[in-house]
């Protein structure tokens, strides 16, 4: 392509000395109202920031109480004694977009009568879904081999805890259990765990303290 | 045809006059280069370039289709799968763009490690890489996100729970991350939204500064044993060079940068159109238990790693790590700026490279087959050969039959079937004595569970009775030698092979 059809560019025209005729006084102005709107940029920015934060931080600022729910798993009859047996329920927090996603499975041992363990299907290693073997009294995680006794406390592998826990209470025959947050070992489980393994399981009538200490909160599906 | 030419041409004229690209971008493009570094060991970087531009490409035209809802994203997988044309082909090349973009990113980071390229004046062009090797692993995490099937939703759980031994934020940090108490809708549009608009933003701007600085600071010289860097004489040392003996990038190196981009891109297709798209595995259904869930490839060393972690120590190893890791790629090119950039005169860092290749190696080899994991079905599903059976008595028998319903197989393999968990059993009376294997069943230990609640006396007695059949021809059965020693006094004989194991025999029978 030849050159001489290309239009001349243009010579960048320097501005005459902009600041030359200028009296000082008015450069110093000028440099205050420069200043003066990248300020009122930052307030105006820092103003902004805190909906965009709160919006943002939402999810984390929630109380953990807060998304405590009641959840009915159905009559304690379909819970054969000295059986452990895996339910499924719909988590109460659920949108219509969260689709299967809300379908939580969990795993209810019924030691006798009343007296249950209800816990969740996440290892505490990692919480990949742990599975009941009913021959050998374990639970067993297949991620990294995690190992657990059929009261849920630590038998073997990663997990350095038992499994997480839901509180439950029985109601007109119903097992209800409290849940939350996706059981990890921040949040392990609505259920507080004894800390030490070998510690006395509850009497058959310890759900009726739960139920005192834990109906304020009432939502029951 | 020599008006079309003069009209192209003024159009062009009347574009260039109005934007003034085209001159700056051919003046960059041929500006000298060191003669030694039109190779191709310097085709790695645009390479990551252009497959940067191809996951972008493939990643529009998917999003086209896409749908972020968790109650849809698997069905609308499905439909790109099967029910769009050419569907399976866009989303397969942009899974395998993506293993290619993570390795091609390590081997350029590597390629820049062993030649030095990361000291001054290019301290930072490394430091910004370091990023964009975290922000490809973070593309490549929220992808498989987006993939939202049963490795999807159960690598969000094992993102979560690390997550949650971060000490004090950790239960809000899960709660951020899944934008909800637990994974579901909001937690898929999240990721939606990390892997489409923030990550790509943040990569795209930061590897513009990365090829700026490269044209800026000029590319590395191929390095000469001997031939030190000094801060002080360095950008001297290497304008003479190029002044004298450059060549320019375009066209004298850059060809051989467009035929490797072009056979990667063949690549890519090629391993699209016969090994097909990732997944969708099974639907992100949590009721759904029976799945062993896996993070993609890149991801498989970490899986592994979090294996052989004891419990005691794995939480502070996963955050402490990382941050030394990390922190000292970062600090690498302050710390060593200046010296010998050849690999023959750094053999600690060719060292590392090796050790560091080989270690991710091979703990991606073993996140493949997972010898931790008990094999769940293995105790329906795998065999007791016939040898293991033979001559045995009818308890031992029994014992087999227990061995088989208490899911032993599951982590022990016998005939070499079975998990690889624990050991295998099918030489274990050759190494442990009966009240070993006693203690062992009853009690657990090392990495076994205690089986005592699981048994009762008459199923111990059969299943120990068995495993103590379980020698190799010609081995010696296992002896206890201070009851051995307790018997020869007593009887003032030598024992037999079998003696000793009598009155462990006995012992067993009391519950």
């Amino acid at each position: 392509m030849s050159t001489e059809t290309q239009p001349r560019v243009p010579e960048t025209s320097q501005p005459e000395q902009p600041e030359s005729h200028l009296r000082p006084e008015e450069v110093s102005r000028r440099k205050f109202l420069f200043k003066l709107s990248i300020a009122v940029n930052g307030i105006v920015g820092a103003i902004f920031a805190v909906p965009i934060l709160g919006y943002l931080l939402g999810p984390a600022m929630k109380k953990e109480k807060d998304a405590e729910f009641w959840v009915g798993l159905g009559p304690i009859g379909q819970f054969p004694e000295g059986e452990t047996r895996l339910v499924n329920f719909r988590d109460p927090s659920t949108t219509p977009w969260d689709g299967q996603t809300a379908d939580i499975p969990a795993w209810v041992r019924r030691i006798s009568g009343n007296n249950f363990q209800v816990f969740a299907i996440n290892c505490a290693h990692l919480g990949c879904p742990v599975r009941w073997f009913a021959q050998s009294k374990l639970f067993m995680c297949p991620c990294h081999g995690g190992a657990y006794y059929q009261d849920g406390t630590r038998a073997s592998g990663p997990p350095e805890r038992g499994l997480f826990e839901y509180s439950y209470k029985i109601d007109s025959g119903n097992l209800i259990i409290s849940v939350g947050d996706l059981p990890t070992i921040a949040r392990p489980g609505t259920k507080q765990v004894a800390d030490c393994p070998g510690a006395a399981k509850p009497a058959i009538d310890s759900s009726l303290v739960q139920i005192g200490e834990t109906s304020r909160k009432g939502e029951v599906s | 045809m020599a008006d079309l030419k003069k009209g192209a041409i003024d159009v062009y004229n009347w574009l260039e006059f109005r934007l003034g690209l085209v001159k700056p971008a051919l003046e960059a493009g041929a500006h000298p280069i060191p003669k030694s570094s039109a190779s191709w060991w310097y085709v790695f970087g645009s390479a990551a370039t252009i497959l940067l531009g191809l996951q972008i490409a493939t990643g529009v035209l998917l999003a086209l289709v896409y749908s972020s809802s968790a109650s849809e994203a698997w069905n609308s997988l499905e439909f790109l799968n099967h029910n769009i044309a050419l569907g399976w082909f866009l989303r397969a090349v942009h899974g395998w763009g993506s293993d290619f973009m993570i390795a091609i990113v390590l081997i350029h980071l590597m390629q820049v490690f062993l030649f030095g390229a990361y000291k001054f004046p290019r301290e930072l062009t490394w430091m910004i890489g370091v990023f964009l090797l975290l922000l490809t692993l973070g593309m490549a995490f929220t992808g498989q996100v987006l993939r939202f099937d049963q490795d999807s939703y159960w690598g969000l759980g094992i993102g979560a729970s690390i997550l949650s031994r971060v000490p004090l934020i950790g239960g809000p940090a899960v709660n951020l991350m899944l934008g909800g108490p637990i994974i579901g809708g909001a937690t898929l549009s999240r990721f939606f939204t990390l892997h489409v608009f923030v990550i790509p933003g943040i990569l795209l701007g930061l590897v513009g500064l990365h090829v700026w600085m490269v044209l800026r600071l000029g590319i590395n010289e191929w390095p000469m044993p001997g031939r030190i860097v000094r801060k002080a004489t360095y950008e001297r040392e290497y304008h003479e060079m190029t002044a004298k003996s450059g060549i320019p990038f375009v066209p004298d190196g850059a060809w051989k940068d467009g035929l490797f981009a072009a056979a990667i891109i063949l690549a890519v297709i090629a391993c699209a159109l016969f090994l097909g798209p990732f997944g969708p595995t099974g639907q992100p259904d949590p009721t759904i238990i029976e799945t062993a869930p896996k993070p993609d490839f890149a991801f498989l060393w970490i899986y592994a790693v979090l294996a052989f972690l004891p419990p005691e120590i794995e939480t502070p190893i996963m955050f402490i790590v990382p941050v030394v890791v990390i922190g000292g790629m970062l600090l690498l090119p302050l710390v060593f700026g200046e010296g010998e950039k050849h690999w023959s005169r750094r053999p600690v860092a060719v060292l590392m490279v090796a050790v560091i290749a080989v270690t991710l190696g091979t703990f991606t080899r073993l996140g493949m087959y997972t010898p931790w994991s008990p094999i769940m079905n293995a105790w329906t599903a795998d065999a007791l050969p016939a040898k293991f059976l033979e001559n045995r008595t009818p308890l031992e028998l029994q014992g087999a039959v227990v061995f088989q319903n208490k899911q032993c197989r599951n982590c022990h393999s016998i005939g070499g079937m079975g998990g690889l968990r624990g050991p295998a059993l099918d030489n274990v009376a050759a190494h442990m004595t009966y009240d070993q294997i006693v203690r062992q069943v009853v009690q657990g230990g090392g990495n076994m569970p205690a089986y005592g609640n699981a048994l009762n006396a008459d199923e111990t007695a059969g299943l120990v009775d068995f495993l103590a059949t379980l020698r190799t021809d010609g081995q010696p059965p296992a002896t206890d030698a201070a009851r051995r020693l307790l018997h020869t006094s007593e009887l003032k004989a030598p024992a037999g092979q079998a003696g000793a194991s009598i009155p462990a025999r006995a012992a067993v029978s009391r519950p």
